[in-house]
């Protein structure tokens, strides 16, 4: 379309540039979220302040509208293309200039099972929303779930199932990790087509996601949560 | 990789292997519609701009335009049928008659470069049409039968294509502006037409490399829930490779399966038309229809 290439995003002002690349986001515009992460480092934000105002605050409205139906999942996969295309730009900068990760999570698709789509979306969902994703990819083993707890001490644990014959192995992970006294190290968050509440508190999780958008905001939820436990403990 | 390409004054379109599948809309066409030619021979173009305009909001990608009325001029009927339908909208147009004259009248008013609907592979019909064509710039639907009719056997079908292309070739006319209809058989009265038209559309595509073009509803004739077999049909004639058909596309069956073959087919990237035509309408007040659908940047058109 003719207007595609007329906009000059430098020509736009700080709150006009957000809303535009909040747009973009929305249209998985990859080169023109990236251009726009740029021009606002260029003006002196903070990567932080790029990435909570203008990309999470984008994602948002994407998780939001596709939690309702309004969007679908190739339109959330090219909008979660482009916020990588910022997150790629902001990522060594956030670690130097050691801005506050929202929290951690390890995720993957459990044993047996090597269907993705939900995860990867719940993976740079939670990216958008500023935590540090650790994903496991599919067919994960509970070793390797173990290992990678151990090395990253998360704060969350993340496991997908798209098969009723692979879920089950959700509760062997969790009974390991009873088994091994970490179970309370971690919250537990649990998603995939065939799951619901009932069995997710059947097996021991803490929560059930039903989609990605779901994740973020019981992610944030059960962080906060935690965190108001220890301030009470201590 | 074989691109036909049509065009109205303002318009391209393209048939192609690599292309969303090509909805030539059928419904101006007066044969059985007694009303509809009882209209056009009286002049009246009513019916003919209501048929237009709805069959191009319902997704059409080009307008098969016929005026055969028995009894008229229908030379002068077909050419101002063209003429009021090219001032409705800027989609390319099939130019469809059985009589040469009236080809041509078509041809002599069209802006751009039409479709001619169509030839056979008689000599004859060849030595009229393809001149034509060639004169006008057109592409043309070369229908797979001959002198001796129509053979059952995909193969002979198939020789007849190859004899209309070479013929076509002698007039300096592509094998890019040649569209073969391989003929489909209603499958009620003859077991073996979807695999005998899917065999075809094969050849035609991998052996001839020319696009490919039929009537969509033939296949189904003579049974009940036609929709249904014409969306089956549809969905699995493009997958063997047909990259056009006549067809009504007010019917909702039969594009989303035409639809959905694309998406299949990798024709239509991120689902992206299929998304736009789908989605659900957002509630009245929402935030999606207060605006964030009303992007100031728009997304590169699929």
């Amino acid at each position: 379309m003719a207007e595609t290439d007329d906009l000059d995003l430098r020509s736009l002002d700080d709150d006009e540039l957000v809303k535009q690349m909040q747009d973009d986001l929305y249209d998985g515009l990859r080169d023109e979220v990236e251009e726009g992460v740029r021009i606002l480092l260029e003006r002196g934000w903070t990567p932080y302040r790029v990435l909570t105002e203008a990309l999470v605050a984008g994602m948002t409205i994407v998780g939001v509208d596709f939690r309702d139906g309004i969007l679908f999942v190739p339109e959330v996969l090219l909008a979660a293309n482009a916020m990588k295309g910022g997150m790629a730009i902001l990522r060594p900068l956030l670690a130097e200039t050691g801005a506050p990760p929202m929290g951690k999570m390890v995720i993957g698709t459990v044993k047996g099972d090597i269907h993705d789509i939900g995860k990867n979306l719940v993976s740079m969902m939670m990216e958008g929303a500023g935590f540090e994703v650790i994903d496991l990819g599919i067919n994960c083993a509970v070793e390797k779930y173990l290992a990678a707890l151990e090395e990253h001490k998360p704060d969350i644990l993340g496991m997908s199932a798209l098969l009723t014959t692979t879920m089950p192995y959700m509760k062997v992970v969790i009974d390991t990790l009873k088994q091994k006294n970490l179970r309370d190290d971690y919250i537990v968050l649990v998603g995939g087509a065939p799951l619901n509440e009932t069995f997710a508190e059947a097996i021991g999780a803490d929560a059930y996601c039903r989609d990605a958008a779901v994740a973020v905001e019981t992610a944030k939820e059960w962080l906060a949560r935690r965190h108001n436990q220890r301030t009470a403990a201590a | 990789m074989t691109d036909t390409v049509l065009s109205s004054a303002t318009r391209e379109v393209v048939i192609g292997f690599e292309r969303p599948f090509c909805v030539i809309g059928e419904r101006i066409n007066p044969t059985g519609r007694k009303k509809l030619a009882a209209q056009m021979a009286t002049g009246d173009f009513s019916q003919v701009e209501a048929d237009a305009l709805a069959q191009v909001a319902a997704g059409a990608s080009m307008l098969d335009v016929n005026a055969g009325i028995p009894l008229t001029d229908e030379p002068a009927i077909l050419a101002q049928t063209i003429q009021l339908v090219q001032s409705l909208t800027d989609l390319p147009l099939a130019i469809d008659s059985s009589i040469v004259a009236a080809l041509e009248a078509g041809l002599a008013v069209y802006q751009g470069k039409p479709l001619v609907n169509s030839v056979t592979g008689e000599t004859e019909r060849l030595e009229a049409v393809l001149p034509l064509v060639k004169k006008y710039n057109a592409a043309v639907v070369a229908i797979s039968n001959d002198e001796t009719g129509i053979s059952e056997d995909p193969d002979v079908r198939f020789d007849v294509a190859r004899k209309i292309v070479e013929h076509a070739a002698d007039y300096g006319i592509a094998r890019a502006d040649i569209v073969v209809d391989p003929l489909v058989m209603p499958i009620g009265a003859l077991g073996n037409a979807g695999k005998a038209a899917f065999h075809l559309i094969r050849r035609l595509r991998t052996e001839l490399k020319v696009n490919t073009t039929c009537g969509a509803s033939n296949v189904s004739f003579g049974l009940p829930n036609r929709h249904g077999m014409n969306a089956a049909f549809l969905a699995m004639a493009s997958g063997a490779g047909m990259t056009s058909a006549i067809m009504n596309p007010l019917h909702p069956e039969e594009m989303a399966a035409v639809r959905g073959a694309d998406v299949l087919l990798g024709h239509d990237q991120d689902c992206r038309r299929w998304l736009r035509t789908y989605r659900e309408p957002a509630p009245a007040g929402s935030v999606a229809e207060a605006g964030r659908r009303e992007r100031r940047r728009a997304r590169p058109s699929a």
